[in-house]
């Protein structure tokens, strides 16, 4: 990502005429710009799609028995009448003063009832976070460092395989294992108390989380353990361990750091992979976050709940790139003297 | 691909496994003792004479529907995977050919499609538009054409830079000779081996799609419309989610591992 983005964010720079500004706040702009036109083209996509419903929504809100008049009455009142991009722009105009409209199913505000859902997802994917990243780093360097061992072998069989089990065969094997055929020891619905916390019921949290966290385990250890061998076979370690330094500050402070920045980028990619990820296991295990929101949401055909879950994912996984690609420039000496020798 | 191919314990799993599903979801329905609407047992009917895996949520035959469901995971997944590969092919090369202007916005519209998580992608087309077959492949494959595209123009810029396309360029071949003879060729394995993953992405979004309930629609079989419709019963019967679940795994796993195969057996013996 980070290669298209640098040349998009040359975009950015062109138009902007940014050339006067220190050079990594120039950079610094034209990603940000960039990661905006990203953001406006997908909520394009997402109005567009909304608006190819074959049905009208007037029609749907009043009922198929509603005369005719009165349809005409409520299009001209929900501004259906104008042309598509005028209600693009006040759509869009009244996205970002924060009004996402109200749902068409409960008459609730849209923002109110994605901000409890939204709630629920972060807590499920920080718990996922807290144990993936842990989890991936050591089991990474660990293999690393016996690389081509028989344990070694295994393991990378192991991940491969793992990685391509579908998150809902994973979450379906976990309950059939813990919940209902092999083990009764877990609930295998998470239905949460409304308003509390998930971490106050943590017996809910358990098994999605595991889900989530196996599905993005595989991925990022290989990662890891490539970027990590990729380190330990570099000249600078070479140079390193000729000096006599110990190997055990070869690996932790000459290899690991480098190892990490790979590491940053596969996390975003991670984070974008559980946000889809989170919409099967949430309706398998009908915990209610975002994802499940979004599944029953098109079930009723929600028009204003559909788009404003999908913009906000979409915007989260734009944010998570431009941040894996700060941390990346920050943390890379070479790109950051790059950035400072720019004319 | 080498020689050394078969000799590799991942290559021979992935065919055995792939195999499996292939065979049951193309040869399946010869077989099939019932109708996929027939109803002939009980409710969540545990296994009985003639009906090894038991019954479904309407008394219908499992063995049956998991011999007759197979098919629409099957082509939905190579015709997604397909599609995917050939427009994602034409459009990455162009990108890396022409450059410029067109290369940023290709590789731009690429980054934008690529924020939405697949099956989001997926069901919001499909929600909207409704569950035809073609409108879900279409929709499924235009989510894995940006991957394509970026593998691709990638591939292409270092082929590009390469001596005997120079030559070419220099002996005055037409541009879409040097695109086609010259580049095309040298991109080809790592574009199979990418054709393997994104068919084991296929089959999770496809058979995610039906386990949502907006992929095929009922009676019809279909190996996640399975695992939604007995789902209510995973105590009483879990033959019936089971089933579905272990196809999906195998089809999805034995393309995923022959992709790595096709991979290493290029890359060397060297594990990355």
């Amino acid at each position: 990502m980070a290669l298209t983005w640098t040349l998009t964010s040359a975009f950015g720079t062109r138009f902007l005429a940014l050339h006067g500004l220190a050079p990594w706040l120039r950079w610094l702009g034209g990603r940000l710009l960039a990661g905006a036109g990203a953001v406006a083209a997908i909520s394009i996509i997402v109005f567009g799609a909304t608006q190819a419903l074959p049905s009208d929504p007037a029609r749907m809100v009043l009922g198929p028995e509603a005369p005719e008049s009165s349809v005409l009455t409520l299009q001209r009142q929900l501004g259906l009448d104008r042309p598509v991009a005028e209600q693009y722009l006040r759509w869009a105009a009244r996205l970002v003063q924060g009004d996402l409209g109200s749902s068409l199913d409960s008459h609730v505000p849209v923002l109110q009832l994605v901000q409890a859902r939204a709630g629920n997802s972060a807590s499920l994917l920080a718990g996922v976070l807290a144990v993936v990243v842990p989890l991936a780093l050591g089991a990474g360097c660990w293999l690393a460092l016996h690389r081509d061992s028989w344990f070694d072998r295994k393991a990378v069989s192991a991940l491969i395989a793992l990685k391509a089990i579908p998150n809902f065969a994973l979450g379906i094997g976990l309950v059939m294992l813990f919940s209902t055929t092999v083990f009764r020891l877990l609930p295998a619905v998470s239905l949460l108390e409304p308003g509390r916390s998930p971490w106050s019921q943590p017996a809910f949290l358990i098994l999605p989380l595991a889900t989530l966290a196996l599905a993005g385990l595989p991925y990022l250890i290989r990662l890891v353990r490539s970027a990590m061998i990729e380190a330990l076979d570099s000249e600078y370690v070479l140079a390193a361990r000729l000096r006599g330094v110990t190997e055990r500050r070869v690996v932790w402070t000459h290899a690991l750091p480098n190892a990490l920045i790979p590491a940053i980028q596969g996390l975003a990619l991670t984070l974008s992979v559980l946000l889809g990820g989170t919409l099967i296991v949430e309706v398998v295990f009908t915990y209610p976050g975002l994802g499940s929101a979004l599944n029953a949401a098109i079930e009723m055909r929600d028009i204003p709940v559909i788009q404003a879950i999908v913009l906000l994912v979409a915007a989260g996984v734009v944010l998570i790139n431009l941040g894996a690609d700060l941390l990346t420039v920050l943390l890379t000496p070479k790109l950051r003297t790059a950035l400072g020798a720019q004319p | 691909m080498s020689r050394g191919f078969l000799r590799q314990p991942q290559a021979r799993a992935g065919l055995l496994l792939s195999g499996i599903a292939l065979l049951a979801a193309l040869a399946g329905p010869l077989f099939a003792p019932h109708g996929a609407a027939d109803f002939v047992g009980a409710v969540y009917g545990g296994p009985a004479q003639g009906a090894p895996l038991g019954y479904d949520y309407l008394g219908r035959d499992v063995l049956s529907r998991l011999l007759l469901g197979g098919w629409s995971v099957v082509w939905m997944a190579f015709s997604s995977a397909f599609l995917a590969l050939l427009a994602g092919t034409v459009l990455g090369l162009v990108a890396a050919y022409a450059g410029g202007r067109t290369d940023r916005t290709l590789s731009w519209s690429a980054d934008v499609l690529l924020a939405f998580p697949n099956l989001i992608l997926v069901l919001l087309v499909v929600a909207l538009l409704g569950r035809d077959p073609w409108l879900i492949v279409l929709t499924a494959s235009l989510a894995f054409v940006p991957g394509v595209l970026r593998l691709v123009r990638s591939l292409a810029l270092g082929v590009a830079e390469q001596e005997f396309v120079e030559a070419a360029e220099l002996l005055g071949y037409p541009r879409w000779h040097v695109l086609l003879r010259e580049i095309l060729p040298n991109v080809l394995t790592p574009l199979l081996v990418h054709f393997g993953s994104m068919l084991s992405w296929a089959v999770t979004i496809l058979s995610g799609l039906s386990f949502l309930g907006y992929g095929v629609a009922p009676p019809a079989a279909d190996w996640g419309l399975m695992i939604n419709e007995n789902r209510a019963g995973l105590q009483a019967q879990p033959l019936a989610v089971l089933a579905p679940v272990l196809m999906i795994v195998l089809f999805a796993l034995g393309a995923n591992l022959l992709a790595e195969a096709v991979a290493r057996s290029n890359a060397g013996t060297e594990q990355r």
